[in-house]
This record gives C-alpha cells, structure tokens and sequence, in this order.
C-alpha cells in the first residue's frame, strides 16, 4: 500500500480548498448523505435546467480529506451532463474504486478522467471506499428526488 | 514492573504491520490477549471440551468447575460479596442491556426519568432510549463541563421524585475522565435511587471495588481486559437480581416447566440463558491471573506515566488539541490536529504500524457538545511503552509533512 497513491496532490488540494462549497443560487434538488462510520456529512445541491442538464452543482460538508476531494471533483464533472450520464459516470467510477476497474467512459475527456482517476488510491484502503462514494450517491439521490438521507452503509454493502 | 516482559506475552507484537512494528494504541476498543489467554481456549477446545450444567459425565463436570472458577475470580477481582452476583453476558452491551429491560420492565413507567451523562457511551444510552420508547420515560442528560469532567452539582439538581435509576460511566471513553462514582452513588443513595455503572473501561485500568464504590449495578466486558471476545459481565447486588423478572428465556435458567407453569433457577442461572460462551469465560481466568500478576496498582502507576509522556509530546507538537482535560485522567487520549482529517489521521498512522482510532468512538452526544464531528483516539494499555508514544508522535509528524502542514 502506497500512501503517495492515496493521497495525491490533486486530492490533498481538493481537499484543503473544494471547489463549488456552498448553497448554489436556485438549487431545485437537494439532498443529504451520512457516513455513520464516521460522522461524515454531505448536503448536495443541484440545479437542473429545463432539459433536465445539470446546470450547477454544489455542497456543503465535512468530512476527510478524501471525501471532501471526491465531492469537489464530482462538482467538477457533472456540470452539463444528463442524469443518465452522470450515473454512468458515477458507475465507472465505483467500478474503478471498488472493483480495480480501468476507468472508462465515454461522457469524460482524457483531463477530467485524469482528475477522477486521482482517487483510484483508494482501492486499496477499503476502509476508506465510502468517503470516497458518500458525495456520489448522494447526488444520485438528489437527481432522483428521494426524501431520504443516503447512508453509506445502505449504499456500500 | 518490566514491560517489556509484560509485552513479550503477547503473540501479536511480534507480527509486523507494513513491515514496521505494531505500535497497538487501541485498547480502549479492545485490548490484544497474552499466550495464557490464548492457550487456554486452545487448551479446553483440544483436550477438555464440554458444555456446561447439566451432563454428569466427567468432561462436563469439569468443565462446570472451570467456569465456576472464573465467576469467583471475578467476585474477587471486582470485589463483590457473593458469586452468585456475577452474571456472565455476550458482551458489556448485553449486560447494560439486561438491567435496562428487566429494571425498566419492573419500574418504569410514563413520565419517570432516567439519568445518564453527556459522557456515555451509545450502549449506556441507547438501552435506555427503548425505555423512552416503550415506556415514555425521560432521559436526562447530566452535562459536563469544557474539561470533560461531570458537572456533580448540575448532575444534583436533575434528580427529582420521578428519577428512577442514574446510569453512568466510570471512565470516558473519550477524555479519559475518571469519574467519581463514589460521590455520586452517595448522592443518589440519599434519595433511594439505584446507579448502573458502565465499568469497561475502568475494569482493565483502575482497582475495583464494587463494595466500596457501593452501586448497585456494575458492567464490563472481558475482551478489553486481555481476555477474549464473547463475554460480559455483570455485577448486581443480589436483591436486584433476586427481584427482577429474568431477560432471556431458554435452557439452564429454568428450575421447572410445566405446561401452565415455569419457574426460574436460582441465582447466577437464572440469567444464564442457553449455552454460554463456555471456552470463553474459562480462559478469561487467565487474564484476571494475568493482571493480578502484574498488580492492579502496577498497572496503574505505569499506564499514568505512559499517558502524562504522551500527553506531554502530544502538546510539544503543533497543532495537535488534546480534547478534554479532566481532574483524573486515565490512558485515553483523543485529538485532533490541525488540518488533517481525524480519518486521514489513522490511515497515515496505520502504515507506520501504529493502530488508532478515528471518529466518534460511540459517543455522539459529547463530540456534539464539543462541537466535533471526529477525532483522533489513542488509548494505553499495559503493554504500551514511552517507545510506542515516540512512534506516534513521529507518524502524526508525517501526517503533518504529507499535508504539507507548516
């Protein structure tokens, strides 16, 4: 195991200044996510436009280093995308995180998977697969409208 | 006491993690297990298996004996009267959980209250939540002050005629706290109210007794004391377990079953419901032996002057916050360092070999009141030497460095 895999500059800089932190202007889906693990908190807060885009995307949170990079990378690359392609997205990277997948897909350049794949040090702390996932299947809950708080020991078994 | 003697009982230090010595600050969740713990199971498994009660064959016997051998360990260990006070359960959770229910059962009713501290941990609060549920009783908080210690004349002012037991910890999981439960059951014993004591993380770390701290409630678990999984203990005075009805039902703790009519056995078996964790209890005779050799007072002195060094490096390095600072202070010591993440704390720690904790250590309520979401714990046990405390402080410095903290 490799720390300088775990936590790479990218994410020790995502970490210690997120990116898209805050309540975004005119958010019409939100929702919550809690790691029980260990106290981690999301609140995600997505705007979506009349075709269903995500038009802005943002959160508020606390958490560790590698939760907080992954939501602000999240932030990042979801902008503009489509429900269906911000799932596929979040799919290749559970893939690569949680099942030594490449990572592939077709709605990222090479830039942005480059930036996802900062966080495939991951793996091989399994302890610490869900900070990396909260902000993730938080924001699918927040694209489907679910009332209730995500909780990565429903999502991560 | 040398322990480097002490330490050398135990396997477990001679595995390496990452490649680098084991640096086990942990104990708190549960502590490692010296050879005579370990080959005591191996032991009875190998050469003397048999369930407990009520066969006649010699196996079977012997093996009643054995188990009977630790309970009177225990009595002696703890300081309790009888034998027939200590009940063994699966774990502290159950034996906590045991009071709640039959206690609760017997008298609780709506609107009575229930008196717990901003200290507990979840499983001296959460049985006492299904009494709020079930019974609507009230649970109120005794706070604690910035230190971390129990505010004992707020603590006062919240019993009332309706407070019905007072459950609280002996030592804090969290700050270390050691608290005077002496005073406080001589508060409570003014008004006639009974107090449980969460006792697992004092049983391993400071002299009990049970007689002179006089509760009438006192529960541990044995893994945290060198011994193995599997086993609680709960003391009671005996007028409360000859009182209340019993919790499980099942084999052993039946004197008679009649198609319109049970009756129950005797004490300790009347809450000694179905087949226990018999291997279990007979090797945790061991670890009582193995800290009645060392000297309770020993254990004491040498786990003191391994947390005030700690403590003491700890402080000398930037950015490190000892959370709470009580009046008596026992071995554990949470933190949190500026910058870094209680979680990327413990992963960073972890490839040096050195084991913490990191999050809330079950007890919600306080890092709330602290306003924390996570922290950092490490907690000493009898093995620990000023060594170990030199590797952590140098692996929180490379926490520091991969951070990029100045």
């Amino acid at each position: 195991m490799d720390l300088k895999e775990l936590y790479q500059d990218i994410i020790l800089e995502h970490g210690k200044s997120p990116r898209n932190l805050g309540k975004c202007e005119g958010y019409n889906h939100d929702a919550k996510g809690y790691n029980p693990l260990c106290g981690d908190k999301v609140h995600i807060y997505l705007k979506l436009d009349a075709k269903k885009k995500v038009e802005s995307l943002t959160f508020e949170g606390e958490g560790c280093a590698i939760s907080l990079a992954s939501a602000s990378i999240m932030t990042e690359l979801v902008k503009g995308k489509s429900f269906k392609e911000t799932k596929e997205i979040m799919n290749a990277f559970l893939n690569m995180i949680k099942n030594n997948y490449e990572l592939q897909s077709k709605h990222l350049d090479d830039d942005q998977k480059t930036k996802l794949m900062s966080l495939s040090g991951v793996k091989q702390f399994p302890m610490r697969v869900k900070c990396a996932t909260l902000s993730w299947h938080t924001l699918v809950s927040a694209l489907k409208g679910k009332k209730k708080e995500v909780n990565t020991e429903e999502t991560d078994r | 006491m040398d322990v480097s003697k002490i330490k050398s009982q135990f396997p477990i230090f001679s595995k390496k993690i990452h490649g680098k010595q084991l640096v086990y600050l942990d104990s708190s969740n549960s502590s490692q297990k010296p050879l005579s713990v370990i080959n005591r199971l191996n032991v009875f498994y190998k050469n003397e298996f048999s369930n407990i009660g009520r066969s006649i064959h010699s196996l079977a016997v012997n093996a009643t004996n054995k188990f009977e051998e630790t309970r009177i360990s225990v009595k002696n260990f703890i300081n309790a009267k009888f034998k027939e006070e200590i009940i063994f359960t699966k774990n502290a959770t159950e034996a906590i959980n045991l009071v709640a229910t039959t206690f609760g059962q017997q008298n609780i009713k709506e609107g009575d209250e229930i008196i717990v501290t901003e200290l507990e941990h979840h499983s001296n609060y959460v049985p006492w939540h299904f009494l709020r549920e079930s019974k609507k009783a009230i649970i109120k908080f005794a706070p604690i002050n910035e230190d971390g210690d129990i505010v004992i004349e707020k603590l006062q002012k919240l019993i009332t005629d309706k407070t019905k037991i007072i459950a609280i910890t002996h030592l804090s999981n969290v700050t270390g706290t050691i608290v005077p439960i002496k005073e406080i059951v001589e508060i409570a014993r003014k008004k006639n109210i009974p107090v449980l004591v969460d006792g697992c993380q004092s049983a391993p770390h400071i002299k009990i007794d049970v007689l002179d701290l006089d509760c009438d409630f006192y529960a541990f678990s044995a893994h945290k004391v060198y011994g193995p999984t599997g086993v609680g203990i709960l003391y009671s005075k005996k007028k409360w377990l000859e009182k209340l009805p019993p919790y499980m039902g099942g084999g052993a703790m039946i004197s008679e079953v009649k198609k319109d009519k049970i009756t129950y056995a005797p004490l300790p078996e009347k809450y000694e419901a179905g087949t226990m964790s018999t291997a279990e209890v007979i090797a945790f005779n061991e670890s009582i032996k193995f800290v009645e050799s060392i000297g309770m007072n020993n254990v004491m002195k040498h786990e003191k002057e391994i947390t005030n060094y700690a403590l003491e490096n700890l402080k000398k390095i930037n950015s490190v916050k000892i959370i709470g600072n009580p009046k008596n202070k026992a071995g554990v010591i949470s933190f949190t360092v500026k910058g870094v993440h209680p979680h990327d704390i413990a992963t960073i720690l972890d490839e040096d070999g050195v084991a913490i904790r990191a999050g809330h250590h079950c007890c919600q309520i306080f890092h709330e009141k602290m306003n924390l979401s996570a922290t950092a714990r490490a907690s000493i046990g009898v093995y620990n030497t000023r060594d170990d405390i030199d590797i952590l402080c140098k692996a929180i410095e490379n926490c520091r460095k991969i951070f990029d903290l100045k």
